[in-house]
């Protein structure tokens, strides 16, 4: 019997029982989509919480004051006074080849109103070396220049939450004025949003020239904390060590572990995140692994129920003529069209699905070829197999047993 | 000339340690264009012979010569060649592909011959017109009533024009009005020179035959002619 009629008979097999064919196919779509979905659901927050954590800034390093030990008494965290804007300009005149940029920065909330609307925000009086550290860009205008700091200006950048919130949605808030404590500032430019809610949301800020910051708004002369960028990732141990033995030279310590300031790296972010992704990875392999396991054990099910069905047919096509391997032939045919055709719209719908979740909760988009050669594969393996047991098994019945079959 | 030579047939039937003859030393020939009944009640071996006169079993020992080859000797293969060609089976249970047009049904042991589509196609429509189902060719299975289930199961064993015509309780499952259409098929067929071995359990069956082998307990009683009672 040739190929192309035991493939059209296949198809005409699949065609008769319409409902049988769209089960058996429906067990291999959810088996296949499934996995795919979840897997790239898991992916898609795995890559969102590596690029929230990116998003603080590239190599950064945060300086902040305390543990200022004064007898026995240990001030609290963020409480002290110890860091001054002479100790950025200090570090950043020090020119170390391991730190590119110096960001000293003020940091307060505040209570911030543009005509009849009001919010509580935290205002940051930044330099422009902000940006750069802290990978800031802008949607419109400009961001805080040296002149506006040596001028001691009276301009802000607005973040996208504090522009919704003080002037509404799609509204261009540039040159329009907005108080903070009372004082009127210029808008001479809106950010870019960063989206997320963790460390402080970036987007519900105001930026103001750090001397205006000190001097006119909160009336200090020192700053919340110096952010440093080290040069490349493998210069951040050394950026630490420069700029933490110059501020203990200048605050006069001798002993490091005396140190009226801390620091930590973005490096040490990292190394959280890094078990947090790992933990997901593993997370992740466990969903796929059970997802294929139900996949499988779904397509394994509708398979053999199938073809012990048909096993009168088997025994009749038998009585006709058909030889065992013409029969096995053919069911494997009719496995392979539905695993085939079920694992494309399974890849599909599990895209989509995926598609439209990650839209739903905002996460990145990803789709891995692994997990759609894994569903594939696997169920396809599966299908295959399971479609070609029973129908071999119901071959090799001797014909009388497979027409009596009940 | 002798179309079926059976000689000393055994079929011997094992479940443990426990053996059943089905089929004890059965010896009888029948000739080419004949219409031969075999008779008997169930459980006397009636079944087992029909599966080894159809190629679809073994004998245990003795010798099966269909058409001068004998069939106990050859492979699975080999014989579900013999089952294609030479034997056309029509079932009590009919045994159509459910779901399946009548002209599809006909020609599915053509399939198994590697003949072209359209010649299959021709040949089936053929073969209905001649059970008198011209104008049911394209009804499903579940469309047609029992008799006209079996004419298509009878045009679907005559298909490959084949030597014998095995019929194992054709009319079990049909009214009698219609059995006694199904009857007349075959002696039609006899009248064209078909051999037709046919079981059954019901002597007013059995009258259509020109001859009755009568079986019990795996070996033959008596073979009787069919003379003047014999239906017509």
């Amino acid at each position: 019997m040739e190929f192309s009629e035991l493939l059209a008979s296949s198809f005409e097999a699949l065609k008769l029982n319409k409902v049988r064919t769209a089960l058996a196919g429906l067990g291999i779509v959810i088996g296949i989509g499934a996995v795919i979905a979840l897997v790239s659901l898991g992916q898609a927050t795995q890559a969102s919480v590596q690029n929230s954590i990116q998003g603080l800034g590239a190599n950064l390093i945060t300086v902040t004051p305390g543990s200022q030990r004064t007898g026995a008494v240990q001030g609290g965290f963020g409480s002290s006074q110890t860091l001054t804007l002479d100790d950025a300009t200090a570090i950043e005149t020090a020119n170390y080849p391991s730190i590119s940029k110096v960001s000293p920065e003020v940091d307060r909330r505040t209570q911030v109103t543009a005509g009849k609307n009001n919010t509580n925000t935290s205002i940051i009086g930044a330099t422009p070396s902000y940006t750069d550290v802290h990978n800031v860009t802008m949607d419109s205008g400009t961001f805080i220049t040296a002149a506006d700091v040596t001028g001691n200006r009276d301009v802000a950048v607005l973040g996208p939450t504090v522009v919704s919130n003080l002037f509404g949605d799609g509204v261009d808030p540039t040159g329009q004025t907005v108080r903070i404590n009372k004082i009127p500032f210029t808008v001479i430019g809106v950010t870019v949003s960063k989206g997320g809610t963790g460390f402080g949301n970036q987007d519900d800020t105001i930026f103001i020239p750090i001397s205006t910051a000190q001097k006119t708004v909160f009336g200090i002369d020192y700053v919340s904390d110096i952010s440093l960028s080290a040069a490349t990732p493998d210069s951040i141990t050394q950026a630490e060590n420069d700029a933490g033995y110059l501020l203990l030279k200048r605050h006069k310590i001798n002993d490091a572990t005396q140190a009226d300031f801390s620091m930590f790296s973005q490096s040490d972010i990292l190394n959280t995140a890094s078990s947090v992704t790992g933990t997901f990875t593993a997370l992740l392999a466990g969903i796929a692994a059970i997802s294929l396991l139900v996949g499988g054990i779904g397509i394994m099910n509708i398979m053999l129920v199938t073809v012990i069905e048909r096993t009168r047919e088997i025994g009749l096509r038998k009585a006709l003529g058909a030889k065992d391997k013409t029969v096995i032939t053919q069911f494997l045919i009719e496995s392979i069209i539905l695993t085939i055709g079920g694992g494309i719209i399974g890849m599909i719908l599990g895209i989509t699905l995926s598609y439209f979740i990650s839209m739903a909760i905002s996460l990145p988009f990803t789709i891995s070829l692994t997990s759609i050669i894994l569903a594939i594969g696997v169920s396809g393996g599966i299908g295959i197999l399971f479609g070609w047991y029973p129908a071999k098994k119901a071959a090799d019945l001797s014909p009388i047993e497979a027409l009596r079959y009940e | 000339m002798d179309q079926i030579i059976v000689s000393n047939v055994r079929k011997i039937y094992k479940t443990g340690d426990v053996e059943t003859v089905a089929l004890d030393n059965v010896s009888f020939t029948i000739k080419k264009g004949e219409f031969v009944a075999v008779m008997g009640p169930s459980g006397s071996g009636k079944s087992t012979l029909m599966h080894i006169l159809g190629a679809l079993d073994t004998p245990t020992s003795g010798k099966y010569i269909l058409d001068s080859e004998e069939v106990g000797k050859l492979s699975k293969d080999k014989l579900a060649e013999i089952r294609n060609r030479k034997i056309g089976f029509v079932f009590q249970a009919f045994n159509l592909l459910p779901r399946t047009t009548a002209l599809k049904n006909v020609a599915l042991p053509m399939v198994y011959a590697g003949i072209s589509r359209e010649e299959r196609m021709k040949r089936a429509e053929k073969l209905l017109n001649d059970v008198g189902l011209g104008d049911r060719v394209n009804h499903t299975s579940n469309q047609l009533s029992g008799g006209q289930m079996q004419r298509v199961a009878i045009a679907r064993s005559l298909s490959m024009s084949p030597a014998i015509i095995l019929a194992d309780e054709p009319t079990g499952n049909i009214s009698s009005a219609q059995s006694d259409e199904i009857m007349r098929i075959f002696q039609s067929l006899q009248r064209q020179g078909h051999t037709i071995v046919m079981i059954t359990h019901e002597p007013s069956v059995a009258r259509w035959a020109e001859r009755v082998i009568h079986i019990k307990d795996g070996k033959i009683e008596k073979e009787q002619k069919n003379g003047k009672e014999r239906k017509k």
